[in-house]
């Protein structure tokens, strides 16, 4: 008999190596990798290879880079990687809007087999027809989850995709000569923010709107702002609070009377495959997160992919080049003869790996297979938002909607003003336990939130383990509230100085910036 | 050696557990007594003391003699030096006044100080932005975003900016309602002015006012949205607070931040205006009113801005009314309306329905109007 994690939680220490930034462990004369000196017989065959770059686009010194030895950067890269509370490792539930979930191994030796990794973007297109055969069917497959026409495989994450669809509704309207007059794209604050953010860099205004008393966008408010001025509705649904708007027909119906474009952001379509379709609800574009809902896992677990669909009258805007297939010949090719493309928005054709482990992982799946996934995360979902509210001190956002689809935000209002424990102190609590939490996107529309999204890949027990868990924090909270004040305690980092994000000045994203600003770690200079 | 001031209200608080809604006023307090109340502010600021005395040694506490200070310091265990000058029994908002500038001029790093909206204004009176403070909440009435959360929270903010752990600075609302109206079921809030406290989002009232403290650089980007809009036909009425002050700021304009300034062609018009002068002036130009709510109430006509009277409102028609706001400070409405009371209810009536807010650059919100 296995232990009960309800009952007793797992003694859980999180590895610390107080890791240095690899450049601060430079050993000067060490060195990984000697590269062989170049054949004299090269050197007389084809020159020096530098001297035919201009002389101004030579660099004048030899990079800074740090000098190690292979053990000492595999040692490196290992701490790091033990430091990390990764997808794997923990029940991870609680990263709300990111559908993590278990990605089969399998897929990852797909991506990582020589076939793949040792291809060139630039080979001939006869020696790449296994691979060109991928994506037209990953196509294919997107084209009947989502009933839209035809897809690009090129955008490279979830804000990628918004841009790359905000690029098709200018080139849209442009078409139509309208380019100047639409110039207002419409979302909900409870969409992805990037909703609002990529269109206004294609100079878009954003106009956005707030939700009803029940949660759902302000239908009301919406029709006062819908003109010959819109050039989109963006929007995600269900929302983050996981509230599926009934109304979504009405919404794309009132936007097309006004001559404008309907864009449905899919970034979390865990809760839709096989049950609802961009097409059936009148959107005219949609994109997906591979690495979300399709077998890669999101945030730090590696690239992304935010593929981009849209209807016939739309297809001719897509990026360059779209892959596709020569019946007659019977040959895959790409197609770059498209004078109307918005051109390119990506190196090459798309983040291969991601794309080749959604194809593995719909493959696997079927139709009924995908249903299923949505079917089960919708359960996990519902039995967890069951389970947590049952607990003391926490709502969630709008209780009169009982039903939700994939994920559930809460709040700890009651919690706080009982305890004076935030949300903030729990999500560093948490990390005691092995496993972690997001509050919510900004602006807290709800306070003290915390976004909850149990995908299919969950147990009831792991499930079970994760709400104990939050069950001893909140024991604690009312017992002892100084515990969490002072929490984590078994976390490989600490407390973080918030601070530093907010402030520019302090951001040392590059090791040139970092020098420039710090003696060393967080001593400004 | 860290420095700090600490004035207590003592009486802050009485009227409302005798359900008074205040204490504001001689005669309140008398009846407050009569009807039983005690003082709660001495408790809560030794709730607020208790987190700092982990600093206890390096520590130097001036405050006020007996009930407005010494009394509480002595409690916790802290040494203080006792400022002279201040009774020791049945102070007034005089001796809070006094006080907090006696105190200021000592050269204190931090001035703590317990009470309600009433207290938080006379602080304001006393030493305006000219040293950062910390309420601690004991008061009735708490509007003013200048309160933390709890007492506690309050002893903690005061720690963490000690210590340097925090160092934003930002200038919150002082708020206070009528008690008068009040009492008869009328909440009349009315903004004061501002005064500057040490920022840190899980220490601070959250309702009434934005919590990120990214919130000056959303005020630079709207004002950037507004100043890249304005039309040269139009006068610009700039309406009082931290949100609208961003636009003359980023102008190169002096400002009024309780009043109503005029800007023309991006040139100041006029400072500090009154309604007639307003008037005056819109007689001769088309005007847009630039206005923005008050945090955590949503009023955006009616309270700290009546120079801008029904008048001056409907000469500047409907259509030309620009309302900003942080998307922080619609956060801090909870969901409820924007409000106006013009004192005239057919105004009022015309200005219900939706409205777009600048919440940022490019960025608009639609929300609700009631009256």
């Amino acid at each position: 008999m296995g232990m009960n994690m309800k009952t007793k939680l797992r003694n859980y220490h999180a590895v610390c190596w107080d890791e240095p930034i690899i450049y601060e462990l430079d050993r000067n004369g060490e060195r990984a990798i000697l590269v062989p000196e170049v054949d004299k017989k090269i050197t007389e065959s084809v020159g020096d290879g530098i001297s035919s770059i201009p002389k101004s686009m030579r660099r004048k010194n030899v990079p800074q880079l740090p000098a190690l030895s292979q053990p000492q950067v595999l040692r490196h890269f290992l701490h790091l990687s033990q430091e990390n509370l990764g997808v794997d490792l923990n029940i991870d539930i609680g990263q709300g809007t990111c559908t993590m979930k278990y990605s089969p191994k399998i897929n990852e030796q797909f991506a990582n087999s020589e076939k793949i990794t040792e291809m060139h973007p630039y080979q001939d297109e006869s020696t790449s027809q296994g691979l060109l055969e991928i994506m037209y069917k990953t196509e294919q497959l997107f084209k009947e989850i989502s009933g839209l026409d035809r897809f690009s495989l090129h955008p490279g994450g979830g804000a990628h995709g918004i841009y790359t669809i905000s690029s098709i509704i200018q080139a849209y309207h442009k078409s139509c000569g309208e380019e100047g007059k639409r110039n207002e794209i419409i979302t909900t604050i409870f969409s992805h923010p990037a909703d609002a953010a990529a269109p206004r860099v294609k100079g878009y205004k954003t106009i956005i709107i707030y939700p009803d008393e029940n949660g759902c966008p302000d239908i009301e408010a919406f029709k006062k702002v819908v003109s010959e001025h819109t050039a989109a509705l963006l929007i995600t649904n269900p929302e983050d609070t996981g509230i599926y708007n009934s109304k979504i027909a009405e919404f794309t119906k009132i936007v097309h009377n006004f001559g404008g474009l309907c864009g449905y952001d899919q970034a979390n379509a865990n809760g839709l495959l096989g049950i609802t379709r961009a097409k059936e609800a009148n959107f005219d574009l949609s994109f997906f997160n591979l690495h979300k809902t399709f077998s890669s896992p999101h945030g730090c677990g590696g690239p992304g992919s935010g593929i981009v669909g849209v209807t016939n009258k739309l297809a001719k805007f897509l990026p360059v080049p779209v892959v596709d297939y020569d019946k007659k010949n019977n040959k895959y090719f790409l197609d770059y003869d498209r004078p109307d493309s918005i051109g390119k928005v990506k190196d090459f054709y798309g983040v291969i790996p991601v794309i080749l482990r959604a194809y593995a992982w719909i493959m696997s799946l079927g139709t009924e297979g995908l249903r299923e996934v949505s079917n089960v995360a919708i359960l996990n979902n519902n039995y967890t938002m069951k389970k947590i509210l049952e607990l003391r001190g926490v709502s969630m956002a709008f209780p009169e909607h009982k039903h939700r689809i994939e994920q559930v935000r809460y709040s700890w209002e009651k919690l706080s003003k009982e305890t004076g424990i935030t949300t903030e102190d729990i999500q560093r609590r948490i990390f005691d336990f092995g496993t972690h939490y997001w509050t919510s996107h900004e602006p807290w529309l709800i306070p003290e939130p915390f976004t909850i999204e149990p995908s299919e890949s969950y147990s009831k027990d792991d499930i079970d383990e994760f709400i104990a868990i939050l069950g001893q924090i909140v024991k604690e909270a009312y017992e002892d509230p100084k515990k969490l004040k002072n929490a984590p305690y078994k976390s490989s980092v600490h407390h973080i100085d918030h601070e530093v994000f907010d402030d520019p000045s302090k951001w040392a994203i590059t090791w040139r910036a970092y020098k420039k600003k710090y003696n060393g770690y967080f001593q400004p200079k | 050696m860290y420095k700090i001031g600490l004035i207590v209200n003592p009486i802050a608080g009485m009227g409302g557990r005798v359900g008074l809604k205040g204490t504001d006023g001689r005669e309140i307090l008398q009846k407050a007594k009569s009807l039983g109340a005690i003082s709660l502010s001495p408790k809560r600021t030794s709730v607020a003391l208790r987190p700092l005395s982990v600093i206890q040694d390096n520590l130097k506490l001036i405050t006020c003699p007996g009930d407005m200070g010494e009394n509480e310091t002595i409690s916790c265990g802290f040494v203080s030096d006792i400022i002279n000058g201040i009774k020791s029994k049945e102070t007034t908002f005089a001796d809070t006044q006094k006080a907090a500038r006696i105190i200021r001029d000592r050269g204190v790093d931090l001035l703590l100080f317990a009470g309600g909206d009433g207290t938080a204004r006379d602080i304001y009176i006393a030493i305006g932005t000219t040293l950062p403070v910390i309420g601690i909440p004991t008061g009735v009435k708490i509007h003013s975003a200048v309160f933390a959360s709890s007492p506690s929270k309050a002893g903690e903010l005061s720690l963490l900016y000690l210590q340097k752990k925090i160092h934003k600075l930002r200038e919150v609302e002082v708020m206070d309602i009528d008690e008068q109206a009040f009492r008869n079921g009328i909440v009349k809030a009315r903004l004061f002015g501002y005064l500057k406290i040490p920022y840190e989002r899980r220490c601070i009232q959250g309702g009434k006012l934005g919590s990120s403290p990214s919130e000056e650089i959303i005020q630079k980007a709207i004002a950037d949205d507004i100043i890249e809009s304005m039309n040269n036909d139009f006068l610009y009425i700039i309406g009082p607070g931290t949100t609208t002050r961003a636009i003359m700021q980023r102008l190169g304009l002096s400002c009024t931040l309780l009043g109503v300034d005029a800007v023309y062609r991006k040139e100041l018009k006029g400072l500090d205006l009154g309604e007639s002068e307003l008037l005056k002036l819109i007689n001769k130009e088309k005007a847009k009113l630039i206005i923005t709510p008050i945090g955590g109430q949503g009023y955006i006509f009616g309270r700290g801005n009546q120079q801008l009277s029904p008048q001056v409102i409907r000469k500047v028609k409907k259509e030309n009314i620009i309302i900003i706001a942080t998307c922080n400070k619609i956060v801090s409405l909870k969901g409820f309306p924007l409000l106006v009371d013009t004192g005239d209810l057919s105004l009022d009536r015309e200005l219900n329905g939706y409205v777009q807010i600048v919440t940022n650059y490019h960025e608009r919100a639609v929300y609700r109007v009631k009256f």
